[in-house]
């Protein structure tokens, strides 16, 4: 059904559908349903490009020169990409990852084969600068010391592209945008950017509009997802939770809600936990279009499932960009057994026993840990510290895990090997073993200045592929 | 037993926690349940304390950032991710099972305090 839309620009409704790259790929569905019901002009965007997500896209496209975007855009995009045209709904995402042309000619075929006519592609390119890393100048970020480029293997080095672009790209009347590396805010400010005209310098503004897209990038973790706590925080129909829509103001203000009839919850304590999701000092948020402080923002339930944000404070953004690289990060093996029943704790603390001194008789060239999980695994350190101070002798379904992380793939393997031989020479009743050898990518990251950094946007339409 | 003598509770009762990661350093909010624990989780919960409780994780400098208005601290531990999501050997790379690992830390409340966070929680 196509409802009549509202196109003053009084309100924007920002609607997410993904968090990160495998999130479940129907959660914009019950979202843009509500968008459309709302009859108000609205924007739906989709959050599935990790830091390390584009090392392992950039390999993909090495290997086909068609590949290398989200690997789940496919899923999440086929059933909305419909009514999102027909209702005048923009879809925006970085799931252009490693390749956004080859995103772009996925998504035309999507509406090929959907009968979708018409279709508009804007796609925003610029933020991948490997091969131009060697002339930029670069400057540390945060306490990190810089890249050394002679050493390293590099896979990928992509720039943090901002709202601003991506409000230029929506300037191309497009129905859909296709983003490789931006900041993940910048999905939800842009559109505000385009929508409201927000000047480049109306810093308090750009802050709100950067907190839509803080509080929304993650997906559910605003509407209940990562929250629940049985009997401390419950969260309803956690099954079929909902995604969050932000009712977006021309002066900032906002209010943070879900689709009716769906799970979840949208809460103060949603609201404030994701706030604070991966923020270091609350005062000096730093994005490419403004730097956010948070200390004076206020947080109020105004209905249910309806949260309002004010207060955001913007000031000058950073002369400067960030800028991530991807390196080969070597190899990581792990390898686990399980002992369970009766003295199993001191079975299994046997097996750690013995396969540790193994490895250490082999004289691999690799760090390693061990960890008796159904005892203390996930909050120790790797020296064992918190294990150390307790009593697992209570402890009766038990599996050893190791882990080891070496240059090469062959070094791994000889470790994690000696875990399987615990099979037939380890302790009495161990089982169950596995064994995973994966190829590791490390990233870090530095500073360039704003001025090297030259993005470009092109419309790709159904005669262009 | 009057409403200011001290019970030992875990700070799971007092507040609830969120980790997130970026690099090698990881945040963890802390939000009281209720207002009336602010005060003394402000006392109570310093850097130190939680620098020290995560010394098994090698956690370097701890900062505590407080946010009065929404009644929230957040606190950024460097190091405790032992390599960050790309390098650590632990099966939690990202630390996002820290928060429950601060909120495993024993305190010494005032029974009002802890009343007061239970009424919170079932509101």
């Amino acid at each position: 059904m196509i409802y009549h839309r509202d196109m003053t620009k009084e309100s924007l409704l920002v609607g997410n559908g993904a968090g990160f790259s495998t999130d479940y790929t129907d959660a914009g569905i019950a979202v843009v349903d509500a968008l459309v019901r709302s009859g108000k002009p609205a924007v739906m965007f989709y959050e599935m490009l990790a830091e390390r997500t584009l090392a392992i896209a950039q390999r993909e496209r090495i290997a086909d020169p068609e590949g290398g975007y989200a690997p789940h855009m496919v899923d999440a995009l086929e059933p909305v990409l419909g009514t999102c045209v027909a209702n005048g709904i923009p879809i925006l995402g970085n799931f252009g990852s490693a390749n956004p042309m080859g995103a772009a000619r996925r998504i035309h075929r999507i509406a090929r084969e959907q009968g979708i006519r018409g279709l508009r592609i804007a796609v925003v390119e610029g933020d991948d600068l490997r091969d131009r890393l060697q002339r930029i100048q670069m400057s540390a970020w945060e306490e990190e010391a810089a890249p050394d480029l002679e050493t390293l293997k590099i896979i990928s080095a992509n720039v943090y592209l901002g709202g601003r672009e991506v409000a230029k790209a929506l300037a191309l009347d497009p129905h859909v945008v296709v983003t490789g590396r931006v900041t993940d805010s910048a999905l939800a400010l842009g559109p505000l950017i385009h929508h409201f005209d927000w000047a480049e310098d109306d810093w308090d503004r750009l802050a709100a509009g950067t907190v839509v897209g803080h509080l929304l990038e993650c997906g559910a973790q605003v509407t209940g997802g990562y929250f629940a706590d049985p009997g401390w925080k419950d969260v309803p129909g956690l099954d079929r939770v909902g995604y969050p829509i932000a009712e977006c103001h021309a002066d900032g203000s906002i209010v943070v809600t879900k689709p009716d009839g769906t799970g979840g919850l949208v809460s103060r304590r949603t609201v404030i936990e994701q706030l604070l999701y991966e923020i270091h000092d609350p005062a000096a948020y730093l994005t490419p279009d403004v730097a956010l402080d948070m200390t004076e923002i206020e947080v109020e339930e105004v209905g249910p499932d309806r949260v309002r944000v004010t207060g955001a404070k913007g000031h000058r953004r950073p002369a400067t960009l960030k800028t991530t690289i991807c390196f080969d990060g070597g190899w990581l093996g792990e390898a686990e057994i399980s002992y369970a029943g009766p003295n199993a704790f001191a079975r299994a603390k046997l097996a750690k026993e013995t396969v540790e001194k193994r490895i250490a008789a082999l004289g691999l060239d690799c760090r390693l840990r061990t960890d008796l999980m159904g005892f203390v695994s996930v909050h120790d350190g790797d020296g064992g510290g918190l294990a150390a101070t307790r009593d697992g002798s209570a402890c009766r379904d038990l599996r050893l895990r190791l882990a080891v992380d070496a240059a090469d793939e062959r070094t791994v393997e000889r470790a994690t090997r000696e875990l399987e031989g615990l099979y037939c020479a380890g302790p009495a009743g161990g089982g169950g073993v596995r064994r995973r050898h994966s190829w590791r990518v490390r990233t870090a990251s530095c500073l360039i200045p704003r001025e090297s950094v030259d993005p470009k946007f092109r419309l790709v339409t159904a005669d262009d592929v | 037993m009057t409403s200011d003598a001290l019970i030992e509770v875990a700070l799971h009762d007092l507040a609830h926690a969120r980790t997130g990661d970026k690099g090698d350093r990881a945040n963890i909010s802390l939000v009281p349940y209720d207002p009336a624990a602010w005060d003394f989780l402000s006392r109570e919960i310093t850097a130190e304390r939680v620098a020290q409780w995560f010394a098994h994780r090698n956690a370097g400098k701890v900062v505590r950032y407080d946010l009065p208005k929404i009644q929230a601290f957040n606190f950024v531990l460097d190091g405790v991710l032992q390599g960050g999501v790309n390098g650590s050997l632990n099966l939690d790379g990202h630390g996002k099972s820290l928060s429950f690992h601060l909120l495993a830390m024993p305190v010494r409340a005032p029974r009002a305090i802890v009343d007061a966070a239970r009424e919170a929680r079932r509101r």
